[in-house]
């Protein structure tokens, strides 16, 4: 694949932070219609390349593309109309409706005055309706649970229309039928020829329903590919520092148990 | 679904432009020398010229309101964008000492100003140096990374209201502004010695203030969301928030420079709104600065009127509906923050 044809790149990205190194060349590239996730233990870079994909942090060395332009040649609302981010939970001060929240994701497609139009209003309900919370419009988002206010996010982002999603941990504080039903609704984003780049913890979730697993761990990527070819007690041990049975599971998909923690 | 049409702004605008008038009839109308509402009326619409009701309204009543109104919508349209900018609804900008840091510089400007030659005109733009220094300072010390605790923020507040609080003191007796009174306007907030030559400047400031506010505020609402996820969406941040580091400073300076340390108002209103519209700025920001000019006003007329002659700082009548307001506000967060 060329990078060209990449709905998002990162290409042999490194970052210092506070005389940290967060990313030591990373270079990860997403086909239009394919789903990725990113694992790897607490402080591996997961979340700084979010940030630097969004352009929160400019990186040292290396370059980002979405659909081969570089990201210093978009505008901010550009970039924010092709790439979009579910966050880990947010505290929001304010009691604003989850259903405001969902149409604060069509901000970068309004123009100046800022009404939202019809069209901002069908966009936001049809997100809403797509991650099953439509009959939560007019709660107050600060009176949700973390699980809710988690939809919400996800709403958010997809009301915002993007090439690319990126979501963080999107399902930590999901119930098993709201984390399946996440798991559905990105795979129907991406079957249009969108990406999405999933950080997840849960490896089982992660195998069975993404194309391609990227293991990060100290700002390095050690393997990409897929989750049957990438995941074995070997590259567990590495990305994790934990024992692990790999089984292969009724799907094709690899099952792991971790076992124990590597000394050290 | 909620969301803010045209029609519902103009319609909330409306609401509240007519909330404004009726307390500007009542603050005009009511005094010493009460008139009727048809008497003051009669004068504004400049059909009894030569009478005493003109002379009150036009002479006395009017400037002391419209400085009340400037004032009130000064403080409460701040005290919305502190608590956007620092994403906290205890923010204010007499809690956090701002107002005591724009009293600062118009203390020193009113107490060096005379050896330079300069009138009571320096002091709005003293007082929103001070603001806008203070606001820097709040910033530097209560942020880390750009991540700014409450608690941090509220302690910060505290300790630079008491240091206001003694520089004030300091700078005016060294000036020998120590006659009682006059230092006592500036640490508790009056309208009673309010100049009505400051009116166009600080009519200026509020205005310059809400200019740059005002198209703000769609992106104040994503600012709800935290700064990386308001970037996210498109927003430049750092700008946006230089733009209200300098409107707050504006209409601090402005509200500070004629009435001295009123408290609560930029807390107590936006609160109040909130409540009734709900949490959108495009629609708090304009219903802010027009329900803290009715609100202020009201205030000031209680305080020029509830006890006869002898009249109340009208900083101690917010500060008396504030102060209860805050502690409450402060308890919820504190239950939310602890939270399961």
């Amino acid at each position: 694949m060329s990078a060209g044809a990449a709905a998002l790149a990162f290409e042999d990205v490194a970052l210092r932070l506070g005389g940290r190194e967060l990313l030591r060349g990373v270079s990860l590239a997403l086909a239009p219609g394919e789903i990725v996730a990113l694992v790897g233990r607490n402080g591996a870079g997961k979340t700084t390349l979010f940030r630097v994909a969004s352009r929160i942090l400019r990186p040292e060395r290396g370059e980002v593309r979405i659909a081969g332009r570089a990201l210093g040649s978009l505008s901010r609302r550009e970039l924010a109309r092709e790439l979009a981010v579910v966050p880990q939970d947010v505290g929001i001060p304010f009691p604003f409706l989850a259903g405001e929240i969902v149409l604060m994701g069509r901000a970068p497609h309004q123009g100046g005055l800022g009404f939202e139009s019809a069209d901002d209003l069908a966009r936001a309900r049809a997100a809403m309706e797509a991650v099953g919370i439509a009959d939560l419009a007019s709660r107050d988002v600060t009176a949700l649970s973390g699980g809710e206010r988690q939809l919400v996010l996800v709403a958010r982002a997809l009301a915002q229309d993007p090439r690319v999603l990126l979501l963080d941990e999107p399902t930590a504080h999901l119930d098993l039928r709201h984390r399946t039903v996440v798991v559905e609704h990105v795979r129907r984003f991406v079957e249009d020829g969108r990406s999405a780049l999933v950080v997840s913890h849960d490896l089982n979730l992660a195998a069975r329903s993404c194309d391609r697993i990227a293991l990060l761990a100290e700002g390095r990527l050690l393997a990409c590919g897929k989750p049957a070819e990438v995941l074995d007690a070997a590259s567990l041990r590495a990305t994790f520092g934990i024992e692990a049975d790999v089984l292969p599971g009724p799907d094709g998909a690899p099952l792991v148990v971790p076992r124990r923690a590597t000394p050290g | 679904m909620r969301n803010l049409t045209p029609a519902r702004l103009a319609a909330w605008l409306a609401v509240f432009v007519a909330l404004l008038a009726a307390a500007v009839l009542v603050g005009v109308a009511a005094g010493p020398s009460g008139l009727a509402p048809g008497a003051v009326l009669e004068a504004l619409r400049g059909e009894s010229a030569a009478s005493a009701a003109h002379d009150i309204v036009f002479g006395v009543r009017l400037p002391r309101v419209a400085l009340g109104a400037l004032v009130g919508a000064a403080l409460a349209s701040a005290g919305a964008l502190f608590q956007a900018l620092l994403r906290n609804p205890l923010a204010d900008p007499f809690v956090l000492g701002v107002s005591g840091g724009a009293a600062v510089g118009g203390i020193a400007a009113l107490s060096f100003g005379a050896a330079l030659g300069l009138g009571y005109g320096a002091v709005p733009p003293a007082a929103f140096a001070g603001a806008l220094l203070t606001t820097f300072a709040l910033q530097a010390v209560a942020g880390v990374a750009g991540r700014v605790s409450p608690t941090h923020l509220l302690l910060t507040g505290v300790v630079f209201n008491a240091f206001a609080s003694a520089a004030i003191v300091f700078l005016a007796s060294l000036a020998g502004l120590q006659e009682g009174a006059r230092i006592f306007v500036w640490l508790i907030g009056s309208l009673s010695s309010a100049r009505p030559e400051l009116i166009a400047s600080v009519a200026l400031f509020l205005v310059a203030g809400l200019a740059c506010a005002l198209p703000a505020a769609r992106q104040l609402n994503l600012l709800a969301l935290g700064e990386e996820s308001a970037q996210q969406l498109g927003v430049d941040v750092t700008r946006l928030q230089r733009l209200l580091l300098l409107a707050t400073s504006l209409m601090v300076g402005a509200a500070v420079s004629v009435a001295g340390l009123v408290g609560f108002v930029g807390l107590i209103i936006p609160h109040l709104l909130r409540l009734l519209l709900g949490p959108d700025h495009r629609l708090l920001l304009p219903t802010a600065a027009l329900g803290g000019a009715a609100f202020l006003v009201l205030c000031d007329t209680a305080a020029r009127t509830l006890f006869g002659g002898r009249e109340l700082p009208v900083g101690a009548i917010t500060a008396l509906a504030g102060g209860p307001l805050f502690l409450l506000l402060l308890r919820r967060q504190q239950q939310r923050a602890f939270a399961p």
